[in-house]
């Protein structure tokens, strides 16, 4: 293909924003027409973005549909393209933001500017996944606080001030390191084109623990990591449903992304050095994390603890540096960004109704919403990891791949299979089980066919995916082989260089 | 032009022609009939633009006049440029506002051209003498400018804070110049320069340094010379202080960019730890004290410390792409600093100027585009991506990891984390708060300065905008090489 799909996949969604600014007005007709254009706008992405898993190459493991144009001088080039790493991402993206419009159609307050902030959003996402020159991801990276910033602002719960804070300085924080690794790795190696430092990373290894360390600052908050995870349960009890939809399912992402795609293979000697490290902080937070979600009276802080312990996994996998290990990961991603994005909709659906997220206030829910609970269990499922859902198989080969690497993180990790099964079925149980017995509760209606058409495409996908991993695992492929190669070497020179010592 | 061959002056021809007019000005003003300040405003901004015109197109590559006392090259020109369209922009902020205030005098562009002349002087300044000249030509317009509100008790009161400690700062200045002078035996740039590659940095040279700098840094308010800038901008009518935080400061900067550059560039491990030093602890003070303002323009003061800080990240380096880090940053720092006082200007209600925080609350529903235009403005300073101040950071960072700074440049991103903190806490106050009384609808031009302020700033990333200026620093940046 000739014409520049990234692009226009990237910046379609600003297209819709334009036109929202020319709607006028606040009267319901106005809002109608901002609604359905962003909805259009975002299925039209969407639909376009399916054509780059269409004429995608399976079988290469370098970028395709690269395009490149001057931008800053040396010290920046406009350089987009996807390899079988971010292509996913960027169709996942694509995907869940039709759903989170639709899942925001009852929005009253200040919709212009709420479907601007998503759209806004949208692009900026997509541009971190195919940016191919280190500063442009970067800046798209970055860029991404400022309408989540809003997001969680104006449209959160009670402490949205705070929680909005707490995101943006947190993420800056780590953020602003890379920064410095960034314009470093530019004076080192002469360029910022990814291609070129992924085929020549060329640091040396005293430089690559710094650069690691501040890479991993920036990754390890966005994933995020025990012990600076703390920002995500605000962020995502405060933040309005499609906030947390998109935070859970795709900004999460980014961190675990970022591992991939730089601390790996132009790190390879850092991360061969620091895998202990990761493994027993993935480890921590696989376990503490699952007895936190145990704890908590509210849903979705519930769900964010449990993202935390599903990056738990997904770090882990990372960083067994092996085959199965990588696989399981990017897999894991994906399903995470399915179940959980679809767990934050099921809370959004009985929040909507009752306007409490409060576990205790909700008990009996199978009663009278039958679909509901139906739809609900999919994704609890999912998220326990029970075999035959897509949660399963990610978790499955993470492990394997842990396992392949060192036990010991294998059996913490597989302890904290159990626990997640606890604290999921124990929410399911306290809030669709019991006795119908709280009267707000008796005339709650089922799912709407709005809230459905926004859960089905993610159970069908959730149990589609889970029984037949193939067309994922088939992309990424080749693409994780490129990223294990130096890392081999890398393993092997370290395990020589321990060998020679000991001798 | 045979005149001005003799006096080897034909390189300050946009100064000379920038002088004549402004006392054309004044003339006009002291003995036109009526109420002149019209006249002289509109006079002055032609002025402005015909000197920027000027300086443009007048000289070649590189020249000097006066016997090498003022250089012009391409850096003094870029930096011209900037300083005559930021007075110019001033002036154009101030029109409404003193009309409305009734404090309407001719003087005031008189000495905008006054300030902008020394400003242009300094820029130039290749030798001790017109260095202070031109400085001081500026600093007692300023004086007098802070004080043009002759009745209001604060104005007054933050002129004089700003003449006391000013010319202080002038006296440090000169007692370092007359060391300098003395020790090195010339008061010529290249001549200093001369003798300190020969002889090495010799003790009493670089005692002057020492004093140079204090004076110096006093002028861009970098820590620990910043006590004057919060009361000064808090005090001086708002137009004033936007004139103050935009053009001044280009000046300031760009004469210590020259005088270390230049004068003192053999011995830049000497200087450059003192610039080290200065730039964190202004980075540092204006991140930690602008949080607990809430007069905006005081928090604004404290901002243009940090922001001062962050400029001289790349001064500290001494290498080309430091100057040409400190190049991008003045002329993203200057149009974001107008941009934010036109938003400022716009916080009017029941025609009086309100001045706090808390006054701006829930103004994304009342005035959308002014929000959002100042909210953009806040993020930009905070140094977020894709706005212009990240990009004026990202070029000092760059040179400061070239230059091997590393802890510079994580202790800057790391106190632009704080900093964000206080920006954010605007937009938080704008976008997240209930509203209040609606302000009044903004003036035409100072909503066009806003507006393009903004534009600016949001379009900075598109390679049609970066690309120039940062051609532009990197041509302006050769100078020195």
């Amino acid at each position: 293909m000739n014409w520049p799909i990234l692009s226009v996949i990237t910046f379609l969604p600003l297209l819709g924003v334009l036109f929202i600014l020319t709607v006028r007005g606040d009267d319901e007709v106005a809002l109608k027409n901002v609604r359905w254009a962003t909805l259009w706008t975002t299925l039209f992405t969407f639909v376009l973005s399916l054509s780059i898993w269409y004429f995608f190459d399976f079988n290469a493991s370098g970028f395709q549909f690269v395009e490149e144009h001057s931008w800053l001088g040396p010290a920046a080039t406009y350089k987009l393209g996807v390899d079988g790493i971010s292509m996913p991402f960027v169709i996942l993206t694509t995907f869940l933001m039709p759903i989170c419009i639709l899942a925001s159609w009852h929005v009253t307050k200040r919709v212009k500017e709420y479907m601007i902030a998503f759209l806004v959003l949208e692009t900026l996402m997509t541009g971190v996944f195919c940016s191919l020159d280190i500063v442009l991801f970067y800046l798209f990276f970055e860029a991404g606080l400022i309408p989540m910033f809003l997001i969680i602002g104006i449209w959160g719960g009670p402490r949205r001030v705070y929680a909005s804070f707490k995101f943006f300085l947190y993420t800056l924080l780590g953020s602003v390191l890379m920064l410095i690794a960034i314009v470093y790795m530019y004076w080192t190696s002469g360029t910022t084109d990814i291609t070129q430092l992924l085929a020549n990373p060329g640091f040396t290894p005293e430089a690559q623990k710094w650069l690691w360390l501040a890479f991993f600052a920036s990754f390890a908050v966005k994933m995020p990591m025990w012990p600076v995870h703390t920002w995500l349960p605000d962020a995502h009890v405060e933040a309005p449903t499609a906030g947390s939809v998109i935070l859970a399912a795709i900004l999460l992402k980014m961190g675990g992304y970022g591992f991939l795609r730089f601390s790996l293979p132009m790190f390879p000697d850092a991360s061969v050095y620091f895998q202990d490290f990761v493994f027993f902080l993935s480890a921590v937070a696989i376990i503490y994390t699952s007895l936190v979600a145990l704890m908590q009276e509210d849903m979705k802080k519930l769900i964010a603890y449990s993202s935390v312990a599903h990056m738990g996994f997904v770090t882990m996998g990372i960083f067994a540096l092996n085959r199965q290990g990588i696989d399981g990961a990017m897999f894991q991603m994906i399903s995470h960004g399915l179940v959980s994005g679809a767990l934050f909709l099921c809370v959004g659906v009985v929040y909507d109704r009752m306007h409490t997220r409060e576990i205790a206030a909700y008990g009996g829910l199978v009663d009278n919403m039958p679909l509901y609970a139906c739809i609900f269990m999919v994704f609890t499922m999912a998220n326990a990891g029970l075999p035959g859902t897509s949660g399963f198989i990610g978790e499955f080969l993470s492990l394997m791949g842990a396992f392949k690497a060192t036990a010991w993180v294998a059996f913490f990790a597989t302890t904290g299979v159990i626990l997640s099964a606890a604290y999921a079925l124990w929410l399911y149980r306290r809030v669709v089980f019991g006795k119908l017995t709280k009267p707000a509760l008796m005339r709650l209606p089922d799912v709407t066919p709005r809230e459905l058409a926004t859960l089905l495409p993610l159970v069908i996908l959730t149990i589609f995916f889970g029984a037949y991993p193939a067309p994922i695992l088939n992309i990424f492929g080749p693409a994780v082989e490129g990223i294990i190669r130096p890392l081999n070497e890398a393993a092997a020179a370290a395990h020589l260089l321990a060998t020679a010592a000991l001798q | 032009m045979w005149l001005l061959q003799q006096a080897d002056a034909v390189a300050a021809f946009p100064e000379i022609v920038l002088a004549v007019l402004t006392l054309a000005l004044l003339m006009l003003g002291v003995f036109r009939k009526g109420d002149p300040s019209d006249m002289v405003t509109l006079g002055s901004l032609i002025a402005l633009g015909i000197a920027g015109l000027l300086v443009i197109f007048w000289s070649g590559h590189q020249a000097t006049a006066f016997h090498g006392a003022l250089m012009v090259d391409t850096f003094a020109k870029v930096m011209k440029v900037l300083a005559l369209f930021g007075s110019a922009a001033a002036l154009v902020l101030s029109v409404s506002f003193m009309k409305r205030d009734g404090s309407q005098r001719f003087e005031y562009p008189i000495l905008i051209l006054l300030a902008t002349l020394g400003m242009m002087l300094m820029i130039s300044a290749n030798n001790l003498i017109a260095l202070y000249m031109g400085l001081e030509l500026q600093s007692l317009s300023l004086y007098v400018l802070a004080a043009i509100n002759r009745d209001s008790a604060r104005a007054s009161e933050a002129g004089l804070k700003y003449f006391v400690l000013g010319a202080l700062s002038s006296g440090m200045l000169l007692y370092g110049a007359s060391l300098v002078y003395g020790f090195t035996g010339t008061t010529e740039f290249p001549g200093i320069a001369a003798y300190l590659t020969s002889n090495g940095a010799d003790l009493g040279a670089i005692f002057g340094l020492v004093f140079v700098i204090a004076g110096l840094a006093f002028k861009i308010s970098a820590v620990p010379f910043h006590m004057w800038t919060p009361d000064v901008y808090e005090g001086a009518p708002t137009p004033v202080t936007a004139f103050f935080a935009a053009a001044p400061k280009v000046a300031a900067v760009a004469l210590i960019t020259r005088t270390m550059m230049v004068a003192f560039g053999a011995i830049q491990p000497a200087w450059g730890q003192i610039i080290i030093f200065i730039s964190i602890a202004s980075m540092a003070l204006g991140a930690f004290a602008a949080i607990g303002q809430s007069n905006i323009k005081r928090l604004l003061a404290y901002s243009s410390i940090a922001n001062m800080g962050y400029a001289l990240v790349g001064l500290a380096t001494g290498t080309q792409e430091g100057v040409q880090g400190v190049v991008v940053y003045m002329i993203i720092y200057m149009i974001m600093a107008l941009g934010s006082f036109a938003c400022i200007l716009a916080m009017r209600r029941k025609g009086c100027m309100v001045e706090e925080i808390g006054d701006l609350a829930g103004l994304s529903r009342n005035h959308k585009g002014l929000a959002f235009v100042f909210s953009m403005l806040m993020f930009s300073m905070a140094g977020i991506p894709p706005l212009a101040g990240f990009f004026a950071k990202y070029f000092v960072f760059l040179a400061a990891v070239k230059a091997g700074l590393y802890a510079l440049a994580v202790i800057g991103v790391v106190t632009s984390v704080v900093g964000a903190y206080y920006y954010l806490r605007i937009v938080k106050i704008m976008y997240f708060d209930e509203p209040k009384a609606a302000f009044e609808p903004m003036d035409g031009e100072v909503k066009l300065i806003a507006y393009a302020s903004g534009a600016f700033t949001v379009a900075f990333v598109l390679p049609w905008i970066a690309s120039p200026v940062i051609a532009v620093a990197a041509a302006a940046a050769k100078s020195f090489y």
